[in-house]
């Protein structure tokens, strides 16, 4: 079983908070890959946080390929983090650069409607991807404001340290990282979690049962970024993506998509008529466990969220200012020893966990609530 | 056979026959129990005459003949009266001592069953014992990567939904404007299929429909029955159980003008309506129901004259396309309740199956498609038409479900699949093969019969007069000297008695495939096949 770790700060931290987190569930995870989402950048990315950032990994040839690209795109580079690496620990692959690059977008961009420059900029990721695969010079794994991911196979302490992760224009107020337990597929980077489209970021652990039925529906939707699944648990960054976006629900319904309430549990709820509409709607993309996921939204919200039969563990806990969602207690106990232990929260079948980006307190929000209002 | 008399072309013998009975003089007690029960009178009491050669010792007395008789039963050779091998002489003899026999080199009833140049005609199925859903496998079982389910303690919801279900986006849309929705219920994935009050005898529908009572309200099972082309018995029709009922709409509109006239007076809308334009059985004829069933009772149900054959055409006479045939008529059945009730088409399984359903996905009020296999059953048809006619089940529901899958609206129309589920008794095996393979529901109909009533139709052309009225079990006789023998009550049990033992074995296929709170349609990485072909074709792992 994968084991992930979160942390949510107003001050920037440095991943290798994250990681250390990780390495002390190490037990739990075989040190096949390790994945870090990073948002709330500190330093030069900072400094224009409109600019979309693209995260990869390029080749010598494929970084020309990208500027090629990026030029007719009309994206001029602004801020650059390039890690080269010659000789990579056991088990890593020697590859070309790490790159997290913000771009300035082009003139017109800022007239276009914020739907438009989403779309456009999921586009080019895809684009870039693809193109990538083809040739195996170019990975993308995002492009968005604010926004870097690095992935890598190995075990990921030795893979933050061997990149340097701890560099201050890598601190982040925003952090997902998972190590990965190479279960049913290849080593593949894209299998790594977390997975991120517009915005909207997560990571699980765990099988996902119902992939196959779940991916055929999600491929089918017409939406651009909707394909990879090299792993069974990209489907849950798309749903999400789809509860958010398509049906503009909040997070606290996203657990009604993936676990709807049972009919008798259903029976008093206050939002009985609109929950039993939205089991019948999404029950293509119900899942059936063992999982316990771990995302971000575009607004900077972090929560965890379990399968219906809770299957998997979690803990949300820390102190205002910063709070941690990870896997098993000794993370937490790691990356924020000084907290209340006793305000600790390890979210239940029908429990959603969230932490505002204020990161003033945990809450936590049960299927049987009400629905927060609408606008 | 008397020396003088003469050999016909279809003068036969019981070695020629597929069916023998076998006898025995010493147990039997003549009681007569065996010939008055069987329902082709192929035995008859006999006296036989036998001679034996009495010699003694030594030369004073030459050898004489005694004669003597014995009773019995013979077994007629006459191609009309050939024993069926439904084997009511056994079940009711009380020593055991007759018992029919197949015999499989006994073919040359097969080329002589069309006397008067009658082709042959019966009730049943395929007679075809192989099936490719008891080849596939369930082979992705949770273990360690994710734990097994439970199977007896966790919860499952085990319902699939009728209806047409809108893009989640515009479903909500809808929701929060008030809009219409087309109507969609939440029911259970077994369904019994479509047979007529008239080709089931009353206590036989009587039971069904108490057994499915029960389940509903006792047990909280969402069964549904389709009614099959036959209409529905008026109390029915005004009763709170209606909600359990899939009204059948075929051909012949038979029982539609008493349904009609009964609209304003029902207390609850029917669960759906299906309309029949194919069968699996039979595709491309229409449904039969002989002359010898048709009493007053059913007449007066279906609204036609007693004692005359009931063919309902081929096809519905007054529509001459797709359009026609499916959005006029869906439109019209779902204006006749307010649009609160889903439409559905029910067709045989064809290679046309996928334009019928890229139709009805462009139509807005189609609630699902519910496709018929070739393994199928029917009260009558032609032998040549049950052989020899369709298309099997798993490869037309495949390809659907990809075209689906394709435009994106998997689930949103459901699939209902029929045809041969449960034929060598493997019901919830073959029911979970089909689901995913993308069913939403399955129907069942033989194997109602046979675990519910006792039918002893087997695919090794068993019985199978169900089109004669006729049947010793009494389950699709109309002669009530006949179907007394069926007691609904025992029947209803034995209905809550298979579907609860379904619902286990589905539980047991479902939990270890770490599935429970949804109906895993589409999951085809869970299935594997030792057949090469076979498994492209299905696009399943082959695995040996």
């Amino acid at each position: 079983m994968c084991r992930l770790f979160a942390l949510t700060s107003t001050e920037p931290v440095s991943p290798m908070v994250a990681i250390n987190a990780l390495n002390v569930m190490k037990e739990g995870h075989d040190g096949s890959g390790v994945g870090l989402y990073l948002s709330g950048l500190s330093g030069p990315f900072a400094e224009h946080p409109e600019y979309p950032i693209l995260s990869g990994i390029f080749t010598e040839k494929g970084l020309k390929r990208l500027d090629g690209i990026m030029d007719d795109l009309g994206f001029r580079p602004f801020h650059s983090v390039s890690i080269i690496k010659s000789s990579p620990p056991v088990g890593t692959p020697k590859r070309g650069v790490y790159l997290a690059r913000a771009y300035e977008p082009p003139k017109a961009w800022a007239d276009l409607p914020e739907a438009e420059r989403t779309a456009q900029l999921v586009q080019a990721r895809v684009a870039i991807r693809q193109q990538g695969e083809a040739e195996r010079d170019m990975m993308a794994f995002s492009f968005w404001p604010g926004v870097v991911m690095i992935k890598e196979v190995g075990d990921p302490l030795t893979v933050g340290e061997y990149l340097g992760l701890d560099r201050p224009d890598l601190h982040a107020r925003r952090i997902l990282c998972q190590g990965r337990q190479n279960t049913n597929y290849a080593i593949n980077l894209y299998a790594c979690h977390p997975f991120f489209i517009e915005g909207v970021c997560t990571m699980t652990n765990g099988e996902n049962t119902a992939f196959i039925p779940i991916r055929e529906y999600l491929s089918s939707r017409n939406v651009p970024g909707y394909m990879g699944y090299q792993s069974d648990s990209e489907v849950f960054t798309h749903i999400m993506h789809f509860t958010h976006y398509k049906l503009g629900l909040p997070v606290e319904a996203y657990k009604h998509v993936i676990t709807p309430l049972s009919d008798a549990e259903m029976a008093g709820h206050p939002d009985r008529d609109m929950l039993a509409r939205l089991k019948v709607l999404c029950r293509k993309m119900i899942i059936d466990g063992p999982n316990c996921v771990i995302g971000c939204l575009p607004d900077g919200t972090m929560f965890m969220a379990q399968d219906r039969k809770k299957l998997r563990p979690g803990v949300v806990g820390g102190k205002p200012g910063m709070y941690a969602f990870s896997s098993e207690l000794c993370g937490l106990d790691a990356a924020i020893p000084d907290r209340d232990k006793t305000l600790d929260f390890q979210p239940m079948h029908l429990d959603t966990a969230y932490v505002r980006p204020e990161c003033q307190e945990v809450t936590i929000c049960s299927q049987l609530q009400a629905l927060p209002r609408q606008r | 056979m008397q020396p003088t008399a003469g050999i016909t072309p279809s003068t036969l013998s019981v070695k020629d026959l597929p069916w023998q009975v076998e006898w025995n003089k010493d147990t039997c007690t003549l009681c007569g129990r065996c010939t008055s029960v069987c329902p082709v009178s192929a035995i008859e009491l006999a006296v036989h005459r036998k001679r034996v050669v009495e010699t003694t010792t030594g030369l004073l007395q030459k050898p004489k003949n005694a004669y003597s008789v014995f009773h019995g039963i013979r077994q007629r050779t006459d191609a009309a009266y050939a024993c069926i091998g439904c084997a009511m002489c056994t079940m009711v003899c009380p020593n055991n001592a007759i018992r029919p026999m197949r015999l499989d080199e006994g073919t040359t009833l097969r080329f002589h069953n069309n006397r008067g140049g009658h082709a042959r005609t019966r009730g049943g199925r395929r007679n075809a014992p192989d099936s490719l859903l008891d080849q596939i496998k369930f082979i992705r079982i949770s273990m360690l990567t994710d734990p097994a389910l439970d199977a007896g303690r966790h919860e499952f919801e085990l319902r699939t939904l009728l209806g047409r279900v809108l893009p989640p986006e515009q479903g909500l849309k809808a929701f929060q404007e008030n809009g219409w929705v087309p109507a969609v219920r939440e029911i259970y994935p077994l369904v019994i299929g479509s047979m007529s009050f008239g080709a089931l005898s009353p206590n036989m529908w009587e039971g069904l429909q108490m057994g499915v009572a029960y389940l509903n309200e006792e047990l909280g099972m969402p069964v549904r029955m389709c009614t099959g082309e036959g209409g529905c018995p008026p109390r029915l029709l005004r009763s709170r159980f209606l909600k359990y009922v899939i009204l059948q709409i075929a051909s012949g509109y038979f029982g539609w003008d008493e349904i009609l006239h009964a609209i304003p007076q029902m207390k609850e809308d029917p669960c759906a309506i299906e309309i029949k334009y194919g069968q699996g059985a039979k595709p491309g004829d229409g449904g039969l129901l002989m002359w010898h069933k048709v009493n007053k009772l059913i007449a007066s149900i279906r609204g036609v004259p007693p004692g005359v054959s009931l063919p309902s055409p081929p096809t519905h006479q007054t529509q001459y396309s797709i359009e026609e045939s499916v959005a006029k008529m869906i439109q019209s059945m779902s204006m006749a309740w307010g649009f609160r009730v889903p439409v559905y088409p029910k067709i045989s399984a064809t290679t046309t199956s996928r334009a019928v359903l890229n139709n009805l996905v462009r139509n807005p009020y189609a609630a699902g498609l519910a496709i018929d296999g070739e393994d199928g059953g029917t009260g009558a048809a032609y032998n040549v038409s049950m052989n020899h006619m369709g298309h099997p089940i798993a490869s037309n529901i495949r390809d659907c479900y990809h075209d689906l899958v394709q435009q994106g609206c998997q689930n949103e129309i459901p699939l209902i699949a029929g045809g041969g589920i449960g034929k060598n008794g493997n019901l919830a095996h073959n029911a979970a093969a089909l689901i995913m393979l993308g069913a939403s529901m399955v129907q069942v109909g033989k194997y109602v019969m046979q675990a519910g009533a006792g039918c002893v139709g087997s695919e090794i052309d068993r019985c199978n007069i169900c089109n004669l009225g006729r049947c010793p079990k009494g389950i699709t006789s109309q002669d009530p000297r006949v179907y007394r023998r069926l007691d609904p009550e025992k029947v209803a049990e034995r209905v809550v008695d298979f579907y609860l033992a379904f619902d286990t074995e589905l539980r047991k296929i479902f939990a270890p495939l770490g599935r429970s709170t949804s109906l895993p349609v589409g999951m085809s990485d869970a299935l594997g096949i030792a057949n090469r072909d076979a498994a492209d074709r299905l696009g399943i792992q082959y695995v040996v």
